[in-house]
């Protein structure tokens, strides 16, 4: 017996195993691995938030509050959008286990049909997701505002509209009378932001003072979000009062009353961890979304050039299916986690 | 060297045009259901308000049940770790399952200890 153990075995028949306890193949089992690895990342990630606002101390957003805005419509659409976003993935990964199906098939052009659906769904969901993060990091026009009281609120309603800045005292660039058109609400809320907005009046870069013409305020509520020594947690203030107090304090001339949009230090949402949460979760998200379609159509050009075809089978684009139903899987979490509840 | 001992797994998953007929059927249905259960998800979450009432307990439960349900559809069908061994299944799932369960215990306790000294030690 012992010439046994010493007889050559060449290395592919030694190493190369035979049935598998899974029948499927290296790739797809890999594929799985990795998978599990990734799910434990993003549960990592969604567990850690949870636990974070948990503990905080301070009024955790909305998300129906916070997540209402449509493209080209503007406000009063809670949910909408991020449910446009969630339908278009779960189409999109319908799409691709048609690709997947016809793969089975070996049916290539139902593969090529299929596959350019999920690749376009793909890039939609890309482009949603951009405007979403212009839309949070820019914020609302009316941002978040401390009252007198020290009390801080979100501001619902219809923000009366910047016509122009009448300049009524001259500086390095513009003269007395002109009147200014161009950025104002972008010019605006640096001003007021930095306390150079006082009393109606608008102090410039160059040093001019302007007059702001801007419509009055409509509709507008003060959600209390963080305690002051008058207003608490969950009151909400209604009518002109609101309007008044708001009016206040951009005109108060205070630098830092007021937080417009997001960064990743202060935002106008919530606490600041909630805008970091924000930035890392979907944008992991969306990094995977992106690798996917990049994927995607690199398996796609496999496809058209009939690599797959003359292998024999299409399990390329199962693998890639696998990734693509794991991103829409996450999504569905993130979805849950982050907007919903 | 050709290799005659190799099992091509990857041929196993070919089926022919009247079984893909009904495969395609159940990826239709599926797709219905996903939408629908998200226009539910929606609606109750634009219209049922966040507040410390058993009303709102029980739509974040329903939540949680929901989105556990669309995952294990998209898993199971869409993924077809429902059509796959028995072996492959467990060894995907059980792993993820325990460390996950793992996690949120760790996580629960410790937020809950988290906070409770927060209340006590600083008045919060």
């Amino acid at each position: 017996m012992a010439g046994d153990s010493l007889k050559q075995i060449d290395s592919s028949t030694l190493w190369g195993g035979k049935v598998s306890p899974f029948t499927t193949s290296y790739g797809k089992l890999m594929m799985w691995f990795f998978l599990v690895s990734d799910a434990l990342t993003f549960g990592g990630l969604l567990v850690s938030y949870g636990f974070t606002r948990h503990d905080c101390q301070v009024a955790w957003p909305i998300g129906e509050e916070t997540f209402n805005s449509l493209p080209f419509l503007g406000h009063g659409y809670p949910l909408l959008y991020v449910a446009l976003m969630t339908f278009i993935l779960i189409v999109s990964s319908v799409t691709m286990v048609l690709a997947v199906e016809a793969g089975h098939r070996m049916d290539r052009k139902g593969v090529t049909k299929w596959m350019i659906a999920t690749i376009i769904g793909g890039f939609f969901f890309v482009g949603s997701q951009a405007w979403e993060w212009y839309h949070f990091i820019h914020g609302s026009e009316f941002g978040k505002v401390e009252l007198a009281d020290g009390s801080r609120a979100i501001v619902k309603g219809h923000f009366g509209e910047i016509e122009n800045f009448k300049v009524i005292e001259a500086g390095h660039h513009h003269k007395k009378g002109d009147v200014i058109t161009e950025d104002l609400m972008h010019e605006f809320q640096h001003a007021v932001v930095a306390g150079h907005v006082h009393d109606g009046k608008i102090h410039l870069h160059d040093g001019s003072v302007a007059k702001v013409n801007r419509k009055a305020d409509e509709h507008v509520k003060l959600l209390i979000k963080e305690d002051g020594s008058k207003h608490h947690l969950g009151d909400v203030i209604e009518g002109s009062e609101a309007a008044k107090i708001y009016s206040e304090v951009i005109n108060s001339g205070v630098p830092n009353r007021v937080i417009y949009g997001a960064n990743l230090q202060a935002n106008e949402y919530g606490p600041s961890q909630y805008a970091q949460f924000f930035f890392f979760i979907t944008g992991f998200h969306g990094f995977h979304v992106f690798s996917g379609v990049i994927i995607n159509i690199i398996i796609l050009f496999g496809v058209l050039r009939g690599v797959y075809h003359k292998r024999g089978h299409y399990e390329m684009v199962e693998k890639t299916g696998l990734y693509w139903h794991f991103v829409d899987l996450v999504w569905v979490f993130v979805f849950t986690f982050f907007y919903l509840i | 060297m050709e290799r005659d001992d190799i099992i091509e797994y990857s041929l196993d998953a070919h089926h022919s045009e009247e079984h893909g007929k009904k495969i395609r059927k159940k990826i239709w249905q599926v797709t219905i259901l996903l939408t629908l259960v998200t226009i539910v998800e929606v609606a109750m979450g634009a219209f049922i308000k966040q507040a410390d009432s058993w009303v709102w307990t029980a739509t974040k439960w329903t939540f949680i049940a929901l989105t556990l349900l669309k995952a294990a559809y998209i898993v199971l069908v869409f993924m077809h770790l429902g059509d796959e061994r028995k072996s492959l299944k467990y060894i995907i799932l059980v792993p993820y399952f325990i460390f996950i369960i793992y996690l949120l215990f760790i996580c629960l306790v410790e937020a809950m200890a988290i906070d409770s000294a927060l209340k006590l030690y600083m008045g919060l």
